[in-house]
Order: C-alpha cells, then sequence, then structure tokens
C-alpha cells in the first residue's frame, strides 16, 4: 500500500510536469519557449544519469562526451547543409581544401541521426566493457570518466580543421530543408524534444519497476552479493551505462538543433560535473527529481542572470550549499519536510508530556 | 489520498487557466510572422518613448570576465558621456547589460533576449571570436546589429555585425612585415589552443612563404597551460629572430616569466605579441616584458588630445590605476560610432542605420576611424609598440594613416584560398 501511494505522487507530478511544459508555448514567448527546450535537453540527460548514479551507483562525471558526440554528429550534418555544396567556412581558413572522408556521409540526415545516436552507444559499450568487466568501479571509474570528458574537449579544440576547435559548430541555416530560425520549426522541435523526455521517461519508469530495476538497485547496495546471487553485474551495468550514452546522445541532437550551437565548452570537465548537480540538485534514484532539477537550476540560472548581472554566481553557488546540506535528498525530498515538521511537533508535545506518562513513541516511528 | 485529489483539481485548474488567460504565447507568434514579416526584432518601436535600450553582453563571470569587464566599463563610460549631452535623438540611452559567462552557448541566450525580449536597438559586446560566432546567427536571422570591439582573424563580414577592432591586415600582416624588416627571416610560432592562434598562424605562415621567410617552429598549449620550459628550451635549440606570440591571457605570465628565467632578453631573441595590451601587461608585470614588442592600434600613451581627454575620463570614472587599452578604446568608438550613425540615420532601425553608418568618421583616441560602408571593418592606424618599465607601451613604428581593412585578405596574392568566401 505504502510503495503504491508513493508510486502515484511521483505519477501526478511527472504529469503534471509534462503538461506544464506542453502548454508552454501558448502562454510563453518564442524566445523562453526555446530556452525551455534546451533545458528539456538537459533533462534528458539528468535522466540517463539518474538511471546509472541513481540507481546503479555508478557516478560519471563525463557525460558530456556521450552528449558532445551526438551533438557533433548532428551538428556536422547541419553545417553540411548550411554549406550548401560548398566547404565549411572553418575548413577553409584552418587550410583544408577538400571535405574530408569522414564529413561525406554525414551530408545525409538519416545517416547523422543514426550515428548521434549509435556512436554514443558504441563508446559507452567499448568503455563499459573494458571498465566493469575488470571491476574498475567507484572513484576510480568516476576519475576515469573525468579524463574522458576532458581528453574529448583537447581533441576537439586540436583539430580545429575537422571540428571547428574552440569555435564549435553554428551558423546553421535549415534543418531537414526547413528554415531553422522559422518559430513553426522551434516549436515542431520543442515538441519532439517534450515527447522523446515522456517517452525515455516512460522507458527508465518500465525498467526500474521490472526485475532489471531491481538487479540495478541490488548492484547499488551491495555489487559482490548481487554477484553471488548469480547476476552478472558487469553485464547489467554495461546495459545501463550504454542506456544514460544513448539518452545523452539523443539530447545532444536535440540540443543543436535548438541551441544551434555545440563548441568543446559545452562538452568539456565543467559542463559534465553540471549535469550531476542537476540530478543531486532534484534527487537522485527518482526519475522525475532529475527531470525537475534540469528544469529549475537552469531556469534559475537564467532567470538570476538576467537580474544580476554581476552577482547571480555567488547567489548559485550558495543556493547549491544550501540544498546539499538542508536537503540532501534533493528538491524532489520537500514533499516529506510538512510530515517531518509534523514527527518533530509530535515527538515535542509527547516529550513534554511523556515525562510523567512514558508512553513507547508508536506515531513518530511510523511517520518516518 | 483526499488531500492529493484536491491537489490535482487545483493543478489543472491552474494549468486551465494559464491556458485560457494567455495570448500572447509562441503560438501566436507563428501567425504573427505570416502577417507582418517586415517586423524587426529591433528599431522603430521603441523610437516612440523617450529613452533607447541598448544592450551590453560581455563576460562578467568566468576566465573572460577579467579582460570583458574593462570594455564593458568603457562602453558604459560612452553612454554615460552621450547621455550628459544630450543622448541620440534627442533621448537618453539605456543600457541593459548581461553576462555571457564565458560560455559561448549563453552568449547565444542572452544575445536572444537582448533582442527579442528587451528589444534593444543595438548591442556592444563579445569578445573571443567564439562567442561573436556563436552570436552571429541570432543578429543574423533577428537583424540585430552587434558591435564589437576586439581585433580577431578576419575571414568574417557579416552584414549584422561591425568589427570595431583590427582585421588581419591591421595587425598581424603589418607586424609580420615589420619583424621582417627589423629582426630577421626565422620566425617561431607559439599559441594557445583556440582558433584565433591556430587561424593567424596559417595566415602567417602563407605570408612568411611569400616573404622567403623560414618558420622553425610551431606550438600550441592549452589554455591556462603554465609550463612553458619545454618549449623555450626548444626556442633556445632553434635559435629564431624572432618569436611571434598569441598566447592568451594567464599562460603569457608562466611564458614571460620562464622565458626570463631562462636568460633569454627581447635583445637577444625578440618576441612580438597580438594578445598583450596595457591591461594584461600589469597582470604579467612590467619586469617581465619590458623590452619585448606588441602590435595594436591603440596605446594609452597614443599622443591624441582625444586620447588625453579618454583617459582622464576613464581613470576619473573609474580609478587612477586603471589603465586603458586597445579593446577598452575600441569599446568606447562603437559607442559612437552607432550614435553617430543613429543621428545621421534619424532613426535606430536597423536597416537605416547600417546604410547611413557607411563613410561615418570619429576622432577617436587612437586618431579619426572611418567605418567602410563595404565590410563594415573600420580604417584604423596600425602601431607597433615597446612595453616599457611601467608596464605602459611606447610606441616604436605606426602607419602614415588609416589602413583600409581587408578581412578577407583579398588584396594580397599570397592569401589565396584562406578563403572561399564570397
Amino acid at each position: 500500500m505504502k510503495t503504491m501511494k508513493k508510486i502515484k505522487g511521483t505519477t501526478i507530478l511527472a504529469a503534471v510536469i509534462f503538461l506544464l511544459l506542453a502548454a508552454l508555448p501558448f502562454y510563453m514567448p518564442m524566445f523562453r519557449v526555446s530556452l525551455f527546450g534546451k533545458y528539456m535537453c538537459f533533462a534528458i540527460i539528468a535522466l540517463g544519469l539518474d538511471m546509472i548514479w541513481g540507481y546503479t551507483g555508478i557516478l560519471s562525471l563525463g557525460h558530456g562526451v556521450y552528449f558532445g558526440l551526438g551533438a557533433y554528429c548532428m551538428a556536422m550534418y547541419l553545417k553540411l547543409e548550411a554549406a550548401g555544396g560548398n566547404l565549411p567556412d572553418f575548413m577553409s581558413w584552418s587550410g583544408l581544401d577538400r571535405l574530408p572522408a569522414a564529413w561525406v556521409p554525414f551530408g545525409n540526415p538519416v545517416f547523422a541521426v543514426a550515428m548521434a545516436v549509435a556512436v554514443p552507444v558504441l563508446l559507452a559499450v567499448i568503455i563499459g566493457y573494458l571498465t566493469f568487466t575488470n571491476k574498475i568501479r567507484g572513484v576510480y571509474f568516476s576519475i576515469l570518466s573525468q579524463a574522458m570528458a576532458m581528453i574529448m574537449g583537447t581533441l576537439l579544440i586540436g583539430s580545429q580543421a575537422f571540428t571547428g576547435g574552440s569555435n564549435g559548430l553554428t551558423d546553421f541555416k535549415t534543418i531537414f530543408g526547413q528554415d531553422i530560425h522559422a518559430p513553426v520549426t522551434k516549436i515542431v522541435m520543442f515538441y519532439v524534444t517534450l515527447l522523446v523526455l515522456v517517452l525515455l521517461f516512460a522507458l527508465c519508469r518500465f525498467l526500474t519497476g521490472r526485475r532489471v530495476g531491481k538487479v540495478l538497485i541490488a548492484i547499488r547496495d551491495g555489487e559482490n552479493r548481487a554477484g553471488f546471487a548469480g547476476y552478472n553485474t558487469a553485464n547489467y551495468k554495461v546495459f545501463v551505462y550504454a542506456l544514460s550514452a544513448f539518452m545523452a546522445g539523443i539530447a545532444g541532437a536535440l540540443y543543436v538543433g535548438q541551441v544551434g550551437i555545440i563548441s568543446p565548452a559545452e562538452v568539456g570537465v565543467v559542463p559534465s560535473v553540471e549535469m550531476i548537480i542537476w540530478v543531486a540538485i532534484g534527487g537522485k534514484g527518482t526519475l522525475i527529481g532529475p527531470v525537475l532539477g534540469a528544469l529549475a537550476v537552469n531556469s534559475l540560472k537564467t532567470t538570476a542572470s538576467e537580474n544580476f548581472p554581476e552577482l547571480w554566481s555567488y547567489f548559485i553557488g550558495v543556493l547549491f550549499v544550501v540544498v546539499i546540506l538542508w536537503l540532501p535528498g534533493g528538491v524532489i525530498s520537500l514533499k516529506e519536510i510538512p510530515g517531518k515538521i509534523r514527527a518533530k511537533l509530535r515527538l515535542h508535545r509527547e516529550e513534554t508530556s511523556s515525562a510523567e506518562e512514558k508512553i513507547p513513541d508508536k506515531t513518530a516511528v511510523r511517520s518516518k | 489520498m483526499k488531500k492529493r485529489t484536491f491537489g490535482a483539481i487545483v493543478l489543472s485548474a491552474v494549468l486551465a487557466a494559464s491556458l485560457a488567460g494567455c495570448s500572447g504565447g509562441a503560438m501566436t507568434e507563428i501567425t504573427d510572422k505570416e502577417t507582418n514579416k517586415t517586423e524587426t526584432a529591433s528599431g522603430s518601436e521603441e523610437d516612440s518613448k523617450d529613452s533607447i535600450k541598448v544592450g551590453i553582453l560581455h563576460s562578467l563571470s568566468g576566465t573572460m570576465a577579467i579582460s570583458e569587464t574593462s570594455v564593458r566599463d568603457a562602453e558604459l563610460l560612452a553612454i554615460k558621456e552621450i547621455n550628459v549631452a544630450g543622448g541620440v535623438l534627442g533621448k537618453q540611452l539605456e543600457p541593459v547589460v548581461e553576462d555571457g559567462a564565458s560560455d559561448n552557448a549563453t552568449f547565444k541566450e542572452k544575445a536572444e533576449k537582448l533582442l527579442l525580449n528587451d528589444k534593444v536597438a543595438t548591442v556592444f559586446g563579445c569578445w573571443t571570436s567564439a562567442s561573436r560566432k556563436a552570436v552571429l546567427p541570432t543578429f543574423e536571422s533577428n537583424n540585430g546589429l552587434l558591435w564589437y570591439p576586439v581585433q580577431y582573424e578576419g575571414m568574417e563580414a557579416s552584414k549584422n555585425i561591425f568589427y570595431v577592432g583590427a582585421a588581419p591586415n591591421q595587425q598581424i600582416v603589418p607586424a609580420i612585415e615589420y619583424m621582417n624588416e627589423n629582426y630577421g627571416k626565422k620566425v617561431f610560432l607559439l599559441g594557445s589552443d583556440y582558433v584565433f592562434p591556430r587561424t593567424a598562424n596559417s595566415i602567417v605562415k602563407k605570408q612568411a612563404e611569400d616573404l622567403g621567410m623560414e618558420v622553425v617552429g610551431e606550438e600550441y598549449t592549452p589554455m591556462g597551460h603554465t609550463d612553458y620550459t619545454t618549449i623555450i628550451s626548444k626556442i633556445q635549440d632553434v635559435k629564431p629572430d624572432f618569436v611571434f606570440n598569441t598566447l592568451n591571457g594567464d599562460s603569457n605570465v608562466a611564458f614571460f616569466k620562464q622565458y626570463k628565467d631562462a636568460g633569454l632578453t627581447p635583445d637577444e631573441i625578440q618576441t612580438l605579441s597580438v594578445s598583450i595590451a596595457e591591461e594584461e601587461a600589469a597582470g604579467i608585470g612590467a619586469s617581465y616584458l619590458e623590452g619585448h614588442l606588441v602590435a595594436w592600434n591603440y596605446y594609452q600613451t597614443t599622443d591624441t588630445p582625444e586620447n588625453k581627454k579618454f583617459v582622464e575620463a576613464y581613470k576619473a570614472e573609474y580609478g587612477e590605476e586603471r589603465v586603458t587599452d586597445d579593446p577598452i578604446e575600441a569599446g568606447y568608438d562603437a559607442v559612437y560610432l552607432w550614435a553617430a550613425a543613429v543621428e545621421k540615420a534619424g532613426t535606430t532601425d536597423v536597416d537605416q542605420v547600417r546604410e547611413a553608418a557607411g563613410g561615418i568618421e570619429f576622432k577617436a583616441p587612437e586618431g579619426t576611424i572611418t567605418i567602410d560602408g563595404e565590410n563594415q571593418h573600420m580604417y584604423k592606424p596600425v602601431r607597433i609598440g615597446m612595453v616599457n618599465g611601467e608596464g605602459l607601451i611606447d610606441e616604436v613604428w605606426s602607419t602614415d594613416g588609416p589602413v583600409k581593412p581587408d578581412p578577407y585578405l583579398e588584396s594580397y596574392e599570397w592569401a589565396k584560398g584562406l578563403s572561399n568566401v564570397q
């Protein structure tokens, strides 16, 4: 009964969030809608990270890599379409006179979208297989993933002729033949992103409700025990790691279409850590928490920096500290606060009265 | 359970109310776009009020903040001066400041906010090429106007951007010519690993080939790199006639300190830097930089009556210890150039301002600068300077007058193939 109720609560919250998002274009100007389109891409990444961190206990500090791979695959297509048969501008001033062979197939949108998903998954399977079967876990895995993000940034900047260097890829004109700046295109991309977010949320919900989800939690809480129980934990970890890479890759592809730029600054160490912050703030291991976290943290960042361009970064920093100190369960644990206060009050009342009565404190235990 | 149902009802009621009550959403913009295509993001609307909103978009946080906040200060100073003198078209300028946070995507987001939300008449902003490239599509698709205050690698001429800093033929190319004549033919290229140094060096390599010079080394280090001992020993091995330095930011502190520690002096192997101005020189320390060369269009010591006035005003506003330098001056000029174009056009409408801007002259601290209506860059004088013991820069050479901007280096035979654009 208790779990039933809990699921119901988060489902209602999820439904409300998604409905509010769906209604956005009806009451917010285009510019704000596009911003939320971007936040939803971040929410998709956060969802994937929750699967590996919140449920399986793998802390990846390098998901910018998968996000970046998805984004760059899509951006290559958009850049080629914008160049309209010519050599993209950055290549000519970086000393290339012909389109590199690796770029050629990305002229095809279907190929590009497929690669935006396949490349992150493939890399994740390889990295996951090599690390998890070798029992690299915990902080060692986190360090390794962070190193990957650094390598990715350096590679992208270093090979300017192929990647646009620190400028990244930008100045797109059309997407699938449609004007990328037209309001219609933007609205369509917004709803596509929302749809993907809802579908992936449902998928994660489905998985965590099945046996797979239970095994993942078992791995998080005691990997050796799960292994002794007969589960090949490495396989499960590779699977969930690839799943989160898949989601980050999709988010990257959707991001590029809406934001119109991808550069090494968006895929390196700092953004990778920021992704973890969204999950932590939202409340890990709850699926809807990280979605809420990504949406809320980024909206707040925008609002704060618009209103206090000089001071906003301190403001956000203080807020993070406050949340981590007093709300370790994330924003989603706010719902427990009234209960906690009630319990405290009851405890207090009973303590004052129990001075003479000494009755065991049943209610406080139950409400926990 | 009851409470939850009640909550859900309240929420859905709120949702329904917000759906019904609002008509200004993005959905309406689809139809708006079709019925009223001529509406631009900026301009006309603001003309009816008694103030004109202008955007300022620089990094006020993150790694670029140290450079960009000074440019913002100069732009705000110019706006203040113009307002005191009666404003533009009789209206006061109202700056809207946004923080690009040293992040390309944030720059883009804030550019959209300024154009679409605040509907500013123009924007002064950006420093890195990456941030300019990030906002360029936003300015083009919304027909906004950006005034960019920093020298850069060229190969760009958007009709929605005015480039107030130097094009490569107003800094890099004459600098290499000067070094070739005065120091010798062996050049060592050293830069931070990002677009400006790499592109600048690809220009230098072509030019060096044309001048019969020899590139004896080319090294890039990541942003923020601080160990230059290996590179310095390479420099000592190959003994170039000069080092062409495009390092950025903190790396310069480490490089010049270790350069001196290794016993190298500018008399032995000279360096020429294109990213070190007075502001950076103060950070690096005059004792390490003394005697080294830089190339810009303006120095704090530039001897014009306008500059005397500008330096005094800047120090009076922000403190005696502050210095002025090339990008700071360009940011200041940008505001005056825009104001002059608006006065000439009689409106802040972007198309008309652009039309009016060509040929506008401004008596800037660096000397008279003129807007080239073709590529929207400036005619500027070029100056080679030497850092002195106080960290200021003394001019050692300059062009006779302003140089015509040539962002694509089309007037140079050797530069063919660097750009396929236009």
